[in-house]
């Protein structure tokens, strides 16, 4: 019978070997594969289990906290200041991960960013619940309301810094949502809520439209259009032709100012025609430097995505054909494809508020650990030069004439005692809607502290008779006025 | 000793991770197993004095580290119960080897083994005292103890078997015809094959338990095979079986489902709720990676019945492929212990007996951790030594108990031929 029983052995064996095998596979081989399926929810209780560090602001406001359930999922994410910084950030959800601040500085938050503090041995030695970083935003809240309250009920997005830093101080689109119901641990509830705010569509609550919507951004590009002509060959009072119409070559088309009439009649300097938004003068423009503009363009930004602690959409600023002369002049007053997001269109007036010095815009100043400790420390950075400072004090000067001059076009942003300078903007849209109502400013002019862009989609309540100078001019104004009480400039 | 300390090591340590306060709690535990272990090994140098030294050890290391894990899962319920269900395995465990002094007496009585294992086995389906638990009808319920007669009835069948097949290898194994290069014996000596797999299918279909079922079924094929040399029993027998299976995979949805989950278990049709159970297992075994989470760190409380049928995905989970595929070894070390007991045994029924056990023993821990690591159709069933149940432990102290006196006999009394060689080796 030892024949028989060697060879049961030998079965015995495969199969034991069989076994090892699978083990291989299940424990090395496929182990991430199986380990990350949805299903495995023991990542999710770990994150759970630990108190998520809170997001506050610049003036100490937590707008989102954890909160404990006592129950399996021991903490829930809650934002008590509801749908005001939902696009600043963003949501904790387990159905839905993570977005903005929450996604971007998830480690952090969790208190797992590669730091071992003693806190932490202690933490773990002693068994106690693990805390993780607070997130300090450079929004100061009192802005971000003023923010809120002056769009009011108006469709589009604000967007104000600090030109000398970067630091955003306010960031507000509306509509927004409401990230706590997201972030609820009842999924049915998230589902209900997330379905709500139409998640596929480009228009959806969820989506900023400060950092994510692009909009033709109209005449407040004949800044970047002057910053160029002034770095290439031309002084603030040199002379262009001043026509009803503006031919443009190639085509049978021309091109009329928005009022349909000559800006001033004969002859128009630069100086005027940005303070009056001269829509042939630039465009003359364009067609004679259309590289030059569009370099302008992308050294502020454009056609690359802004580095943001948020996820942005990159603005765009189509480079054109050499002999496509009709579609440089558009290009030049901010139609035909010309495509920029609010963020990005305060970062053109920052960047003229700030010498011409590009700063990198910021969402978060520090990260602190419980104990109060500063773990990390965001400095103000620079994106590069996008004009000299002699050129950006002229353009200041003249963006002053545009609230300041007796023709300007946003004299709606005066504000007693206090130099601002801005442009504004009304952009086309598709033919029958309202126009969009911009306007990008800063002051005060001789030491900027704030530089704020504002976009009104299609006019707002004023519908086709907007302006950016009526409509948004006054909001821009509003959050001058709001920095500066806060902030005592 | 050694496998005391690493026991008793883990147990410590699943008492830290759980909480620090705990360390002191854990010691009389530790303290208590560990006298009677040593009572138990005392018994075993007294009363079977030249057995196999490594067959304790091995399945009180098993033991050990099963407890750690269902100490770890249940601090206040199971992890007690089993201190206490594995003190008394181990009086079981002394009460075989001072009750049976000679194995070969047990074959006297294998009628009467024979009859008490298919009773135990049919217990459950009585009216009144067995119980459906978890879907299958392996219980019985006597006021508040309830236990699985069927983890008793398979020591008392092998050795059954064992008597049985010594008696009548010779005739079973007589062929009367070659068909397929296979000897086939007459018919009539079929019928015992015919019986193993009627009482099998009324297993898998009144007790819709397949994995005793299979266990049953196999175990006689083995033996039989082993008695007779005749391949063809074992070919005819699996083919049987397969029919039964079939059978059953056509009658009962449970059976359809679990074939269903097996190939697709990550479905999120069954993920939620059928499959919940191996996909868990999985989710475990993966998290644990080679090193595992460590003991008390990881989630295996995710897992339903973690502590009985999934002790080793806990295993996997906390102590990674390292604890595996040392959990996994110390059963081979087991099964080759019991093996060569077998080979080295003189007369049949010892022979048999041994390979019997050591069969049902191994192909038992290959079904369920073929099952739990996704090989084949899970079945439930328990891990010998590991798993938390009183019955499994009970009768597995008493299957290697008769494998310890096995082994002291042929010690003891060689056998005439093996006399030589021993004294040429000069011992």
């Amino acid at each position: 019978m030892q024949a028989q029983i060697r060879k049961v052995g030998l079965g015995l064996v495969f199969l034991f070997l069989a076994v090892f095998f699978q083990l291989n596979y299940v424990q090395i081989f496929a182990a991430e594969r199986i380990a990350s399926n949805n299903a495995n929810i023991r990542s999710l209780l770990r994150e759970y289990s630990i108190q998520r560090g809170d997001i506050i602001t610049l003036d100490g406001t937590r707008v989102a906290i954890s909160k404990p359930t006592g129950k399996k999922l021991k903490y829930r994410r809650s934002y008590p200041q509801g749908e005001l910084y939902g696009h600043i950030t963003g949501f904790y959800s387990i159905n839905y991960g993570e977005s903005r601040i929450e996604s971007t500085f998830h480690k952090q938050l969790l208190g797992d960013a590669g730091v071992i503090s003693m806190q932490d041995i202690q933490d773990r030695f002693l068994g106690a619940g693990e805390e993780g970083d607070d997130v300090r935003l450079t929004i100061h809240s009192k802005l971000q309301q003023a923010a809120r309250a002056a769009l009011g009920a108006n469709k589009g997005a604000v967007v104000a810094m600090d030109p000398q830093t970067g630091e955003v101080r306010a960031m507000w689109s509306n509509p927004s949502y409401d990230p706590t119901p997201l972030a609820s641990h009842d999924s049915a509830e998230a589902k209900r809520y997330w379905n709500s705010l139409d998640p596929e569509s480009s228009t959806s609550p969820l989506v900023s439209k400060a950092t994510s919507r692009g909009y033709a951004p109209g005449s407040t590009v004949k800044v970047i259009t002057t910053a160029a002509a002034l770095e290439t060959k031309y002084q603030p009072d040199d002379t262009f032709p001043d026509p009803v119409e503006l031919e443009l070559p190639q085509t049978d088309e021309t091109l009329t100012n928005f009022t349909k009439t000559a800006c001033v009649g004969g002859q128009i300097d630069l100086f005027t025609a940005l303070e009056v938004s001269c829509d042939t003068t630039f465009a003359m423009i364009g067609m004679e430097l259309p590289n030059e503009v569009r370099e302008m363009a992308e050294a502020i930004g454009f056609n690359e995505q802004i580095p943001f602690d948020v996820g942005t959409e990159a603005s765009s600023f189509p480079e054109v054909g050499e002999d496509n002369k009709p579609f440089q002049a558009y290009v030049a007053i901010g139609q035909g494809d010309v495509v920029a997001t609010p963020l990005q269109m305060a970062l053109v007036a920052a960047t003229v508020a700030n010498g011409g010095e590009v700063p990198r815009p910021q969402l978060v100043r520090e990260v602190i650990d419980p104990s109060g400790g500063i773990v990390e420390r965001f400095q103000p950075e620079t994106l590069g030069s996008a004009m000299s400072s002699d050129t950006a004090r002229e353009v200041t000067e003249m963006m002053e004439a545009v609230v300041q001059g007796d023709n300007g076009t946003g004299q709606a942003a005066q504000i007693p005692g206090v130099t601002v300078a801005a442009k504004t903007g009304t952009a086309q849209t598709v033919e029958g809607a309202s126009p969009h109502a911009w306007f990008i400013a800063f002051a005060p002019a001789e030491d900027p502290q704030l530089a704020v862009a504002v976009i009104v989609e299609n006019g707002g309540q004023v519908g086709s008779e907007a302006t950016g100078g009526a409509v948004a001019a006054p909001i821009a104004k509003t959050l001058l006025e709001a920095d500066r009480q806060i902030r005592g400039w | 000793m050694l496998a005391l300390l690493l026991g008793s090591g883990a147990l410590a340590l699943v008492a830290l991770a759980r909480n620090a306060d705990k360390v002191t709690a854990a010691v009389p535990y530790m303290a208590l197993l560990s006298v009677f272990y040593i009572v138990a090994h005392i018994a075993m140098r007294r009363t079977a004095s030249q057995a196999d030294p490594l067959i304790l050890p091995v399945a009180a290391f098993l033991n050990a580290l099963g407890l750690a894990a269902v100490y770890r899962l249940s601090p206040s319920e199971f992890g007690p119960a089993q201190i206490t269900w594995t003190i008394v395995g181990i009086g079981a465990f002394v009460a075989t080897l001072l009750f049976v002094r000679d194995f070969d007496v047990l074959s006297r009585y294998k009628y009467i083994l024979g009859f008490a294992g298919v009773a135990l086995l049919l217990l459950p389906l009585a009216p009144g005292i067995g119980a459906t638990i978890n879907g299958a009808r392996l219980w019985v319920s006597l006021g508040p103890l309830s236990f699985q007669p069927g983890e008793l009835a398979k020591v008392c069948l092998v050795v059954f078997f064992a008597a049985y097949l010594a008696e009548r290898k010779e005739l079973l194994a007589i062929a009367s015809r070659r068909l397929l290069g296979m000897h086939f014996p007459d018919l009539k000596h079929f019928g015992p094959l015919l019986v193993m797999w009627g009482l099998s299918l009324a297993v898998m279909f009144f007790e819709k338990d397949l994995g005793s079922s299979l266990l049953f079924f196999s175990i006689f094929l083995v033996m039989l095979y082993v008695a007779t040399a005749r391949i063809v029993y074992v070919a005819i027998g699996l083919v049987m079986f397969a029919i039964g299976a079939y059978i059953g995979y056509q009658i009962f949805t449970h059976v359809q489902q679990r074939v269903q989950i097996w190939l697709d278990v990550f479905n999120p049709r069954f993920i939620a709720d059928e499959g919940y159970q191996l996909a868990q297992s999985l989710f475990a075994l993966a998290t644990g990676g080679l090193f595992g989470t460590g003991l008390g760190q990881g989630r295996p409380d995710l897992i339903p019945a973690a502590h009985t049928d999934f002790i080793f995905a806990v295993i996997g989970e906390e102590l990674g492929m390292m604890g595996t595929a040392g959990v996994l070894l110390c059963f081979m070390l087991l099964v080759a212990r019991g093996l060569r007991i077998a080979m080295h045994s003189r007369g049949d029924f010892g022979q048999l007996l041994a390979v019997g056990l050591t069969t049902i023993f191994g192909v038992q821990t290959i079904i369920i951790l073929a099952g739990v690591t996704r090989l084949m159709p899970l079945t439930g069933i328990t891990l010998p030594f590991m798993s938390y149940g009183g019955s499994s432990l009970i009768s597995n102290f008493i299957l290697i108990a008769l494998l310890i006196r096995i082994s002291h006999q042929t010690a003891a009394a060689p056998d005439p031929a093996m006399t030589g060689e021993i004294l040429i080796g000069g011992r």
